[in-house]
């Protein structure tokens, strides 16, 4: 994250200055520390865990939680581990993700280079069912997944996010296409380019930026979405969210914390790493889904 | 000749429609998956759905039995406690760290990723990490014990009358780093001159900050509420990873009541008629901002 120039007019005497410090670093340490708390602990023997500290870092460094997380902790009925439920979270998010993205991608352009009467409704409509509390639509979902028969799918819970991500792509790409000069699109439509045309020629390749912006966005609330998960998948059809939960709240035999720990650092590995390479990004689809109207 | 003028015509009127076609699958998903399903879920509401839906018409009888349930009233008193103590903590935590990280710091580049990186995380992360971290037998008491503090004591985990604060805990640790992102915006868009102007007149910092640039971020203050008003009603996952609406129904929010009621309590009719509360409180909170935000953007 690259810092924009701090270039606030108020000054500050030296004392304040170590003081505010201090309190950032606090802060800091506030923030990081259940991060910590969680990778020393993965990586320490079960026994340590119990009779040291949460805090202290290993005596004994083992990776053997990590491995028992992958692929032998009890999910369940089944010692798989989290593995299959890694895969299953990917093959759900990855054409979630695109089919909303192509889906807004589209949407927006129509709503900003092709209006029609109406077309404000629409949009209206759309944004809206951005912020719907998903219980409301959790029953009738259930039955049409059944009715489909793609009920406790992998595929199912795909079409799920698509259809659900589709109101917030649609507002991330109208936002984005209503600031581009709409005297291009003009300019080609009298050249009597079509309308794909126009929009892969003309828009795409200036749509970067919010490509990022929006798989981002989605790729981070489908990965890390539990409602849908735990509603509509079956127990080979689970997604990471759902596993790291059934491992971590098994009530059957010794509670493995570092076994726990490890398998939480899994389920967060792909958002983080998003996180860290493009926080610029994360951070400005976090702005734009939640101020803009 | 006649065959002619009308083929062009025709390309062209479907030229016209295109982009309405284009769009047209999207937007049914959206009126059948969004409003067509809140219809059904709003009129299973008023139906004797137990563990399937139904379609006896039973009127007002669910919302009747809904609001004699000391469980709703529980999840409802739960929501405002949360509710409330979630935007007011992550408003001030927001704006103070907005405002310290605002006054020319060298290490902001590292420092402001740091506070904002827990929203990456998905809730369950976050509710499995400060699980542990508050359980008394392992996490923070268990450490305190062993630096040699025996009589330390944190079991808010445990009790029935503190668990909700918990909850606050989590939440505001994964939410805070947003807000105060959102701040740090609000913060950068002031106008120097107004503050150099201040400043010649001699008013301190503090005045600077409680009197000029507080006030101007009212609009942010705005835009944290809702964003804020809308998880905390939202709120299922990190309340099922943290404490699973426990001990006892201590930690119940209207989100676990509705999961609960429809899904292993065979309940249908009354979890519908909690969905469409929930609903309503999100409507309450979303639809005046959007109406004054579309409405001020199309006069700017």
């Amino acid at each position: 994250m690259s810092a924009a120039a701090p270039d606030t007019a108020v000054r500050t005497a030296s004392l304040t200055r170590i003081l505010i410090y201090c309190a950032l670093i606090l802060f800091a340490f506030y923030y990081l520390l259940p991060l910590y708390v969680m990778l020393v602990n993965s990586v320490k023997p079960l026994d340590e865990i119990r009779q040291g500290d949460m805090l202290s870092l290993p005596q004994q460094f083992t990776l053997d939680p990590w491995f028992s997380a992958w692929s032998t902790a009890q999910i369940g009925v089944q010692p798989t581990g989290l593995k299959p439920y890694f895969l299953n979270s990917i093959l759900m998010v990855v054409p979630a993700v695109a089919a909303s993205t192509l889906l807004g991608a589209l949407n927006g352009y129509v709503l900003t280079k092709w209006r029609f009467p109406g077309d404000n409704l629409v949009f209206t409509l759309m944004l809206l069912s951005c912020f719907i509390p998903f219980q409301i639509v959790l029953i009738p979902m259930a039955k049409v997944l059944g009715l489909l028969g793609i009920a406790g799918t992998t595929w199912g819970l795909s079409l799920v996010h698509a259809i659900y991500g589709i109101g917030f792509t649609t507002l991330f790409f109208r936002n984005y296409y209503e600031a581009f000069p709409t005297e291009l699109v003009r300019a080609a439509m009298i050249d009597g380019a079509s309308f794909f045309q126009i929009f892969r020629r003309i828009l795409l390749p200036s749509s970067g930026p919010i490509i990022v912006v929006t798989v981002i966005w989605q790729f981070t609330n489908i990965w890390n979405d539990f409602l849908f998960g735990v509603s509509f998948a079956d127990s080979y059809s689970l997604p990471m969210t759902v596993a790291l939960n059934n491992l971590v709240s098994s009530s059957t035999g010794v509670k493995e914390y570092n076994v726990h720990f490890a398998g939480a650092i899994l389920a967060a590995l792909p958002t983080l790493i998003v996180y860290v390479v493009s926080g610029r990004y994360f951070v400005r689809g976090l702005m734009a889904g939640a101020v803009k109207g | 000749m006649a065959q002619a003028a009308t083929a062009p015509s025709a390309r062209n009127y479907l030229q016209e429609l295109l982009p309405r076609l284009v769009l047209a699958p999207s937007f049914a998903a959206v009126l059948i998956f969004v409003y067509g399903f809140i219809l059904f879920t709003g009129y299973l509401s008023f139906t004797d759905s137990k563990m399937l839906p139904s379609f006896g018409w039973v009127g007002l009888e669910n919302y009747s039995k809904l609001w004699a349930l000391p469980h709703w009233w529980r999840a409802l008193g739960n929501l405002g406690i949360f509710g409330s103590l979630y935007i007011i903590i992550c408003s001030v935590l927001g704006l103070g760290l907005a405002i310290l990280l605002d006054q020319k710091i060298r290490a902001e580049g590292v420092l402001r990723p740091i506070y904002l990186y827990p929203m990456a995380l998905s809730f369950i992360v976050t509710g499995t990490a400060w699980k542990w971290f508050l359980d008394p037998g392992i996490g923070l008491e268990h450490t305190m014990h062993q630096w040699g503090w025996e009589s330390f004591s944190f079991t808010w985990i445990k009790d029935r009358n503190f668990a909700i604060y918990t909850v606050v805990i989590a939440a505001v640790w994964q939410s805070s780093g947003f807000v105060m992102a959102m701040f740090l915006a609000g913060l950068r868009g002031v106008d120097n001159e107004i503050i150099k102007a201040a400043q010649m007149d001699g008013a301190s910092n503090l005045t600077i900050y409680r009197r000029i640039i507080i006030p101007m971020m009212r609009p942010v203050f705005l835009s944290a509420f809702v964003v804020l008003a809308h998880l905390a009603i939202k709120a299922y996952d990190l309340v099922v990873a943290l404490t699973g609406g426990g001990p006892g129904q201590a930690t119940e929010l209207p989100a676990t009541f509705m999961y609960s009621y429809t899904f292993t309590r065979n309940s249908m009719g009354i979890g519908a008629a909690s969905a469409t509360i929930m609903l309503i409180m999100i409507a309450s909170v979303i639809v005046p901002y959007l109406y004054s935000e579309l409405s001020t953007g199309r006069k700017s």
